[in-house]
């Protein structure tokens, strides 16, 4: 089984929000970047699983600058094979799955998996766009999924319940909770990283179909009110008025 | 066990750039020993430290990520990497807790490395990778009820029976000894040479009670090692060394440690102390705006950024086997009392709140006690250094 994983760099979510550029850009001085969560905690640990499991081999990739390599190490370091970088700046999903397609299409992945969603604009679309390009079946979010020959079992947590497909592979699918278990890497990981191949291809001409037009922040926060214990009334009026919740 | 309410919002702290001075592993161990503290042990850690109980299921966790001996060889149980590395995963480990710090450093530095280094090819193939896999605990006796600051004085003694010896004394305040499957023991034979042996759990006439009543290291746990005429097969012997340059090397290398470890806890203080700082009101205004709360936090990150550029230096010496005795008794010494200092001053930030364990400082105010005196007390350290540039030993004569 020969698995592709995609991996994506996000700012932590401690991070102060900031942007520039008259508010078209994301200002990214002083973040600190990290695995995306859902890459990293349930696509990448599902890999590794199945690879456990049945054998093969586990790639990452990501269309990133420089920068991101110690991100990728991670991946690495946690147990991924081997590593491909693309050398661009993706602004947008779209760019990012064009990228990713042009450079996997000849390379037969049997399994391609994504996390649900990056946690900084959340679009949940690149599993989506990459199997378009590369004309295989998408299943999102899925939460659970065993393989059984060529196809595998997926399953979806859905409102009230819990949705099964099966699908033929190859296919992309993309993780949310419930996939796998957060694997912290360890010493020895990051020992054998070093080791391992991570290779670095030009990016392929495509013009940005999507860009930020600009970013606004959400208003800053209230601080506490108080009001008085015998000031019933006010305090209806305000839940009621203000924070709408009667 | 109740998990605390408090959300870990530890964030690093590094005034000069130092980090521009690791490597992409060290940075890199150093994160995922960062998210596993946590993930693990911020949760817990107030709850084991009020009921003095040690977390032992930490254990297993802390082989699994590589705290144990990561500057060991692979085959042997080691991770492989270099000082700075195995620096900087003890001092996230302390920024967590020194206790937990301690179940690290007593594994690693104290029990895996002397075996490593003296130990006899069997010894090593059949300890070692047990104890790297946190399988076996390990505990390492040296100091006794009537030899602390002077262990050259021990009085424990092994006597030659043929084809083992009798082991016969006490040692005290061991850290892990009550769950330890193995101690490494220090005990001089009748030539009164000092050697090293490996005594097992379970040995007739061996026992390691428990030391109650800690106010500090409460979530380690300490203990006594007690031996009457325990027979210690001479395959036990730790063939590669004799005196007391033994133990010491093992101290050498936990006490480096250390020197990282503390700087750990002191930033755990000092964040702490910042955020609340910022966060507090009083007289209409964050109390960081001060001068007095700016005074505190200024002086104290200039401390922390000192220790660091200190003990990064000693870092690279160590990398290149040149890391004197002496250097790592000022590194010790100085970053540990900076540690303690930087404590009592974050707990004043946090006035009432400070005593309370909703915050980690008293915590590792106490805790910083421990580490003051042990491997070597502060003073101890002082007259090394003393020794180290008069060239006069103020131990004896
Ligand atoms: C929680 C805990 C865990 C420990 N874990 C271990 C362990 O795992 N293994 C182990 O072997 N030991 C361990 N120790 C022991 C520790 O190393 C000793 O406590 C330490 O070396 C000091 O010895 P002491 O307590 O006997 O104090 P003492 O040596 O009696 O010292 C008392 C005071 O006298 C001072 N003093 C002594 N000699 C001189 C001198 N020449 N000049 C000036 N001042 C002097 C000291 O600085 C100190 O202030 C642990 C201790 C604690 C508290």
């Amino acid at each position: 089984m020969k698995i592709l994983v995609c991996i994506s760099v996000t700012p932590d979510t401690t991070s102060r929000v900031s942007f520039k550029n008259d508010n078209r850009e994301y200002n990214p001085d002083g973040v600190q970047f990290i695995l995306n969560p859902y890459d990293e905690w349930y696509a990448l640990v599902k890999a590794l699983e199945i690879r456990e499991k049945s054998g093969g081999s586990v790639t990452v990739i990501h269309a990133g600058p420089v920068q991101h390599e110690p991100m990728i190490r991670k991946a690495l370091a946690i147990g991924a094979d081997e590593a491909i970088r693309i050398d661009v700046r993706p602004d947008s999903s779209h760019a990012a799955a064009l990228q990713i397609a042009a450079a996997v299409k000849d390379q037969a992945f049997d399994l391609i998996l994504t996390g649900k969603e990056t946690i900084d604009y959340q679009g949940a679309e690149l599993g989506a766009m990459l199997a378009e390009w590369l004309a295989l079946p998408f299943v999102p979010f899925a939460s659970k999924l065993d393989l059984e020959g060529s196809r595998a079992i997926i399953e979806r947590d859905i409102e009230g319940g819990v949705q099964v497909l099966e699908v033929q592979l190859p296919a992309v699918v993309s993780g949310a909770k419930g996939l796998a278990e957060q694997r912290i890497p360890n010493m020895k990981g990051i020992m054998a990283a070093k080791s391992k191949p991570l290779s670095v291809r030009d990016g392929v001409p495509g013009e940005d179909l999507i860009l930020p037009a600009g970013f606004t922040l959400p208003p800053p926060k209230q601080g506490v009110r108080m009001v008085a214990p015998e000031d019933m009334d006010q305090l209806v009026r305000i839940l009621h008025e203000e924070a709408r919740v009667l | 066990m109740k998990p605390s309410q408090r959300e870990d919002r530890y964030q690093h702290h590094d005034y000069f750039q130092v980090d521009e001075l690791l490597s992409e592993d060290h940075l890199m161990a150093r994160q995922v020993v960062r998210d596993w503290v946590k993930k693990e042990v911020s949760p817990i850690i107030e709850d084991y430290a009020n009921r003095a109980a040690c977390p032992t299921h930490l254990f297993k966790g802390l082989a699994e990520i590589g705290a144990f001996g990561p500057s060991l060889p692979v085959e042997y149980g080691g991770g492989g990497m270099d000082e700075i590395a195995y620096g900087v995963i003890m001092q996230e480990l302390e920024r967590g807790d020194s206790g937990v710090r301690s179940m690290a450093s007593v594994q690693g530095s104290l029990v895996m490395y002397p075996i490593y280094s003296y130990g006899s090819e069997e010894q090593k193939r059949k300890y070692l990778p047990k104890l790297g896999t946190g399988e076996f605990i390990g505990c390492f006796g040296l100091t006794e009820p009537d030899h602390g600051s002077d262990p050259a004085g021990m009085t424990t003694r092994i006597k030659d029976a043929g084809d083992h010896y009798i082991l016969n004394g006490a040692k005290m305040w061991i850290t892990n000894s009550p769950l330890a499957d193995l101690a490494v023991v220090w005990a001089k034979d009748e030539e009164n040479t000092v050697r090293g042996m490996i005594v097992e759990k379970g040995n007739p006439g061996f026992s390691a009670p428990e030391i109650h009543g800690k106010w500090s290291l409460r979530a380690s746990i300490t203990g006594e090692l007690v031996f009457e005429d325990v027979k210690v097969p001479k395959s036990q012997v730790l063939p590669g060394v004799k005196g007391m340059k033994g133990p010491l090397s093992c101290l050498s290398k936990a006490r480096y440690g250390i020197a990282w470890g503390a700087i750990g806890a002191a930033l755990d203080c000092y964040d702490t102390a910042l955020r609340y700082s910022k966060e507090r009101k009083q007289f209409g205004r964050p109390i960081g705006q001060f001068q007095l709360t700016q005074k505190k936090l200024a002086e104290m990150i200039t401390e922390i950024t000192k220790a660091q550029l200190l003990t990064w230096r000693l870092g690279v010496l160590a990398n290149q086997k040149k890391a004197s005795p002496a250097q790592i008794s000022m590194a010790k010494r100085n970053n540990v009392h900076m540690a303690l200092t930087v404590a009592r001053e974050a707990r004043q930030i946090l006035g009432g709140m400070g005593i309370t364990n909703e915050y980690p400082i008293m915590r590792h105010m106490m805790n910083l006690e421990t580490v003051l005196t042990y491997e070597g007390t502060h003073d101890i350290h002082l007259l090394i250094t003393g020794m180290d540039v008069t060239g006069l030993n103020a131990f004896s004569g």
